[in-house]
């Protein structure tokens, strides 16, 4: 929890002198983007876009380019553009990433990149997903400060100790791209999904907090925390680097506890 | 035309029937099964390599086992109740595993009702049968033809 997340190292290595003003290394690359529009077809197909990117330019710039000056109609969520907002989540070659975070570089360039919406929930439009199912889980789990005692006049003091043992889980954007991997929630879309349990545990190991037992409660439903199968595809794919089967397995270990 | 003054919360009531969950369900089922997957593990691991090793490498080995070393088996109240927690314990642990796997992989409700109701009968009949064989296994049934029985069993 407390080693820093390291970034992948670069695949394309930028000649010395490049950088800092120099001449940014260009070159081609063939984006091809999974297109759904229930106002024409029923049937998605991809499309593939021939474009010339720089060395600094990530998946989401390839994919403003491709709607700026190819095809007006490519559809996708986009706000911060700095992977922070969480809007951009999508599958990049096969992986749930934020396409803010991913550079090209890192990708495979001499291959088509592959561009889909997250897995699992129903598509809206090409990349845009219907994210409504993941934030009614995320609402059941009760996201908000839950405390009995008397209102303090100054703000809530809590140990350093204390805030780190859920300093992890306070990193989470929302992105669902931990949730859209899990095979379990690909199945049916019942379970809760990674990303509400995550939340949970932000508030379940949170000293402040007095509704741990109700969260605990809610999580050890039938499509609760025991869904998880140790997969491992939400701590990959979560672009904040979040232990998220440890938090997981944190929480069953809680309500194992709890109850006996 | 009237305006409605009720301004409705934004995508209220939009979300996928296929994601509304079937009602919360209380107590501990699944909270159980999973502690119980654990501790089964733990102590089919002993039970399994201790029965491999007692009936596979002690003594003659591979070769001593018939009908007669069974039986010689399960003359001991021992070896009675170690291969009864084997037995129920390997049924359940498995049976939990595939009802896991079903839940998991069957995505209609119908589907998952019927391999469930397969997998429990079926469950059912392996440990009931297994049950009654450890307890009342006879190596030598009467009016069985002679060329079946061991050698050992008296003449009829």
């Amino acid at each position: 929890m407390t080693a820093e997340t390291v970034e992948p190292a670069s695949k394309v290595e930028l000649a010395p002198g490049v950088g800092g003003g120099g001449e940014i290394p260009s070159f081609d690359i063939t984006l091809k983007v999974r297109r759904y529009n229930p106002e024409v077809s029923e049937e998605a197909h991809w499309d593939d876009f021939k474009l010339t990117m720089y060395g600094t330019d990530r998946v989401l710039d390839a994919l403003h380019k491709a709607k700026w000056e190819h095809d007006g109609s490519v559809s996708f969520r986009r706000s911060c553009a700095h992977g922070v907002c969480g809007s951009d989540a999508m599958r990049i070659n096969g992986r749930n990433r934020l396409a803010c975070k991913t550079l090209l570089k890192d990708l495979d360039t001499s291959k088509p990149i592959l561009v889909e919406p997250i897995k699992g929930l129903p598509v809206e439009k090409d990349l845009i997903v219907d994210m409504e199912p993941f934030f009614q889980s995320y609402r059941e789990i009760m996201p908000f400060l839950i405390n009995s005692g008397h209102e303090p006049t100054r703000e809530r003091l809590q140990s350093a100790e204390d805030r780190e043992r859920f300093d992890d889980t306070t990193k989470c954007i929302l992105c669902a791209a931990c949730t859209s991997s899990c095979p379990v929630f690909w199945t049916d879309g019942q379970y809760f999904g990674p990303a509400a349990i995550v939340n949970a545990h932000r508030f379940i190991f949170d000293s402040r907090d007095d509704a741990g037992d109700m969260r605990l409660e809610i999580l050890n439903d039938k499509e609760g925390v025991w869904r998880c199968r140790t997969v491992f595809n939400c701590t990959e794919a979560c672009p904040r680097g979040i232990q998220v089967t440890k938090a997981i397995s944190e929480v069953k270990n809680a309500v194992l506890n709890r109850k006996i | 035309m009237a305006v409605s003054s009720e301004i409705q919360a934004p995508r209220s009531g939009r979300v996928a029937p296929k994601y509304t969950r079937h009602g919360s369900s209380r107590g501990n089922f699944e909270m159980l099964a999973w502690l119980f997957m654990r501790v089964s593990g733990l102590v089919l691991v002993v039970l399994i390599f201790g029965h491999l090793f007692v009936n596979l490498m002690v003594g003659e080995g591979v070769h001593a086992i018939d009908f007669g070393f069974v039986a010689g088996k399960w003359a001991d109240p021992f070896w009675q109740i170690w291969d009864l927690a084997m037995l129920w314990l390997a049924m359940l642990h498995g049976t939990n595993g595939v009802r896991t796997i079903i839940n998991d992989y069957a995505d209609k409700d119908g589907t998952r009702f019927w391999l469930k109701t397969v997998l429990y009968a079926a469950t059912a009949v392996i440990i009931v049968l297994g049950t009654l064989v450890i307890f009342t296994f006879d190596p030598c049934p009467p009016n069985a033809a002679a060329e079946l029985l061991p050698s050992f069993c008296p003449a009829p």
